[in-house]
C-alpha cells in the first residue's frame, strides 16, 4: 500500500513480530492515558521512552514529526480550552485563563501526542500485511481481518481508479470549483462503487472456483518466540514502572 | 468531513484522539463496540454468508477510497466524505457498520488518526450511531418518499444529515460522562451539532447523488431498494 506510513528500514524493532508490537503500543497507550495529568515527570519520561524506541527504529525525528500533525485540529481544540474553561482563573500576559482548562490542555496535548507518536511508531516499522497477521495471532475474530485484508489488497486498485476517473474528467475540460463539482463528483463515486462491487463479486467467484469456503488459508510462519514478548515488554513495563515512581514520589 | 490543509499533509486528524475522554468511559465504550460489531457480524452473516469478507472488503476500500478523494470547499478548506449512511443504502446496515469500523481500525493502526485506547468511542460514535440511524431513517423514508430518484435522494440527504449530527451527539454524550476537561456541554453541543450538521448536508448531496447513479445503473445492487422496499412491492403485486 503506497499510503500507508511504513518505512522500510533495517532495525531490531522492525523485525520484531507484529503481535508483541501491537501489544505493547496498546499497552503504552493506556498507560500513557491513565497517568493523571498533574505527573509533569512521568510524560517527561514516556517521551524519553518514544525517543529510545525511534533511534532503535532507526527512524528519523523530522519523519515522525511531520506526520504527528494529523493531530494539529486536537492541538487547536486545546488551545481554545484554557479560554473556555471553568473555575479558578490565572492572569497571564493580560489574558484570563482558566487554570483547569489549561491542566485540560496540557491533558490533551501530551496524551494525544503521545499517542501518535506511538502509532506512527508502529506504523514505520510494520508493514499492513503484517500488521493484519499480528491482528490474527492476537485472536482477532477472522471476519474483522479477513474484511481487512481484502480492504487493504484493494485499497491502492479502488484509488487508482478514483485517479483514473477524474483525470479523465479533467482531459475532457472538467474545471473543479466550489459546489459544482459536487455532482460530478458524486457521479464519479457511484461508478466507483459499481467498479468496486462488480470487482468484488468476480473475486469472490474466482475465490470459490479455487476452492474458498469462508476462512483464508494459514500459509505464514509461526507467532511470535517468548524472547520477543520479553523485550517489547520493555516498553510497557518501563513506562509502568514510570507512572508508579511518578506517582508514589 | 471538513478538514484544514496543514501543508505537510493533506490529511487531518478527525477522529477522537487519546486523552479526550477518560480510561474508564474509553474502556465502557469499547465493550459496547465490541457487542455491537458481534452483532453485526452475526446479522452480516445472514445477508451475506461466504461472501461477506470478499464483499464487505471491498465495500470497505471503496469506502477508503472515497475518504481519500478531497474535494475543495473553500479556498484552504477541503472536505470527504465518511461514508457510513452511503454505506447503509448501498450494502445495508450490517456490513455497512463493519466496512466503517474496519476503515477505523486501520485508519488507527496505519495513520494513526483516532487515538488506540479511543477506538471504543469512534467505532460507537460513526459505525454503530451513524449505521444505526441512517438505518432506521432510511426503512421509514423509503415507505414514505414518493418511489422515484428524488424521493431516493432526498432520502440519502435526509439520512445523512440526521446520522451525521447524532455520530457528533455521541461525542458529546461520551465526553458529558468521561470528558478531561470541564466544559460546558451544552456549548460543545451546539458547536458539534453545527459543524457536523454542515458537514452532514455536504456528505448528504454526495450521498444522494451517488445512490441516485448506482440506483439508475443497477437498481439490484443498491440494498435500500431490495431490503427496505420489499413489502410494498410484495403488497403491489398481490393487488
Amino acid at each position: 500500500m503506497n499510503n500507508s506510513l511504513h518505512l522500510d528500514r533495517e532495525s531490531p524493532i522492525h523485525r520484531l513480530s507484529p503481535e508483541v508490537k501491537i501489544v505493547a503500543v496498546l499497552l503504552f497507550t493506556v498507560i500513557v492515558v491513565v497517568t493523571p495529568r498533574e505527573e509533569f515527570a512521568a510524560f517527561a519520561g514516556y517521551a524519553v521512552l518514544i525517543a529510545i524506541v525511534a533511534a532503535l527504529a532507526r527512524v528519523p525525528a523530522g519523519w515522525l514529526l511531520k506526520r504527528a500533525t494529523i493531530e494539529l485540529p486536537f492541538v487547536l481544540l486545546a488551545v481554545v480550552l484554557p479560554f473556555a474553561g471553568h473555575g479558578e482563573r490565572v492572569e497571564w500576559l493580560g489574558m484570563s485563563l482558566s487554570v483547569e482548562g489549561l491542566y485540560g490542555a496540557w491533558n490533551i496535548v501530551a496524551k494525544g501526542t503521545l499517542g501518535v507518536l506511538a502509532s506512527l511508531l508502529l506504523a514505520a516499522t510494520t508493514t499492513t500485511r503484517d500488521l493484519i497477521i499480528g491482528l490474527d495471532r492476537l485472536r482477532c475474530p477472522d471476519v474483522i481481518t479477513q474484511i481487512m485484508t481484502f480492504m487493504v489488497r484493494y485499497l491502492d486498485v479502488l484509488a487508482d481508479d478514483a485517479r483514473r476517473m477524474r483525470i479523465a474528467r479533467l482531459a475532457r475540460g472538467y474545471d473543479p470549483r466550489f459546489l459544482w463539482q459536487v455532482k460530478a463528483f458524486a457521479v464519479g463515486i457511484g461508478a466507483l462503487f459499481l467498479r468496486s462491487y462488480e470487482r468484488g463479486e468476480r473475486v469472490y467467484l474466482a475465490m470459490l472456483s479455487r476452492g474458498y469456503a469462508g476462512r483464508m488459508p494459514v500459509t505464514v510462519g509461526a507467532p511470535a518466540p517468548a524472547a520477543e514478548w520479553v523485550l517489547s515488554a520493555a516498553l510497557p513495563v518501563a513506562s509502568a514502572g514510570i507512572a508508579v515512581t511518578a506517582l508514589l514520589a | 468531513m471538513l478538514s484544514s490543509y496543514a501543508g505537510a499533509m493533506d490529511t487531518q486528524a478527525m477522529h477522537i484522539a487519546n486523552g479526550i475522554v477518560d480510561g474508564p468511559v474509553s474502556a465502557i465504550f469499547l465493550i459496547v463496540a465490541a457487542v455491537g460489531l458481534a452483532f453485526c457480524v452475526w446479522r452480516a452473516k445472514l445477508d451475506l454468508d461466504d461472501r461477506l469478507a470478499p464483499m464487505a472488503g471491498l465495500v470497505a476500500a471503496f469506502i477508503f477510497a472515497v475518504q481519500m478523494l478531497n474535494f475543495q470547499v473553500l479556498p484552504g478548506v477541503s472536505g470527504h466524505l465518511l461514508g457510513g449512511t452511503l454505506a447503509v443504502m448501498l450494502v445495508g446496515p450490517y456490513v455497512g457498520a463493519l466496512c466503517v469500523a474496519t476503515v477505523l481500525i486501520v485508519q488507527c493502526l496505519l495513520f494513526a488518526d483516532g487515538g488506540l485506547t479511543a477506538l471504543g468511542l469512534n467505532i460507537t460514535n460513526m459505525a454503530l450511531i451513524g449505521a444505526a440511524v441512517a438505518y432506521v431513517l432510511v426503512a421509514a423514508l423509503l415507505r414514505v418518499l414518493p418511489r422515484n430518484p428524488a424521493g431516493l435522494g432526498a432520502t440519502a440527504l435526509i439520512a445523512s444529515v440526521a446520522g451525521v449530527v447524532l455520530a457528533s451527539m455521541g461525542f458529546v454524550v461520551e465526553y458529558a460522562l468521561g470528558g478531561t476537561t470541564e466544559l460546558s456541554i451544552g456549548a460543545i453541543a451546539a458547536t458539534m451539532a453545527g459543524v457536523h450538521t454542515l458537514i452532514g448536508i455536504g456528505e448528504g448531496l454526495i450521498a444522494a447523488v451517488t445512490v441516485v447513479t448506482v440506483a439508475r445503473v443497477r437498481p439490484d445492487l443498491v440494498y435500500a431498494l431490495r431490503h427496505f422496499r420489499r413489502p410494498v412491492l410484495a403488497k403491489a403485486v398481490i393487488a
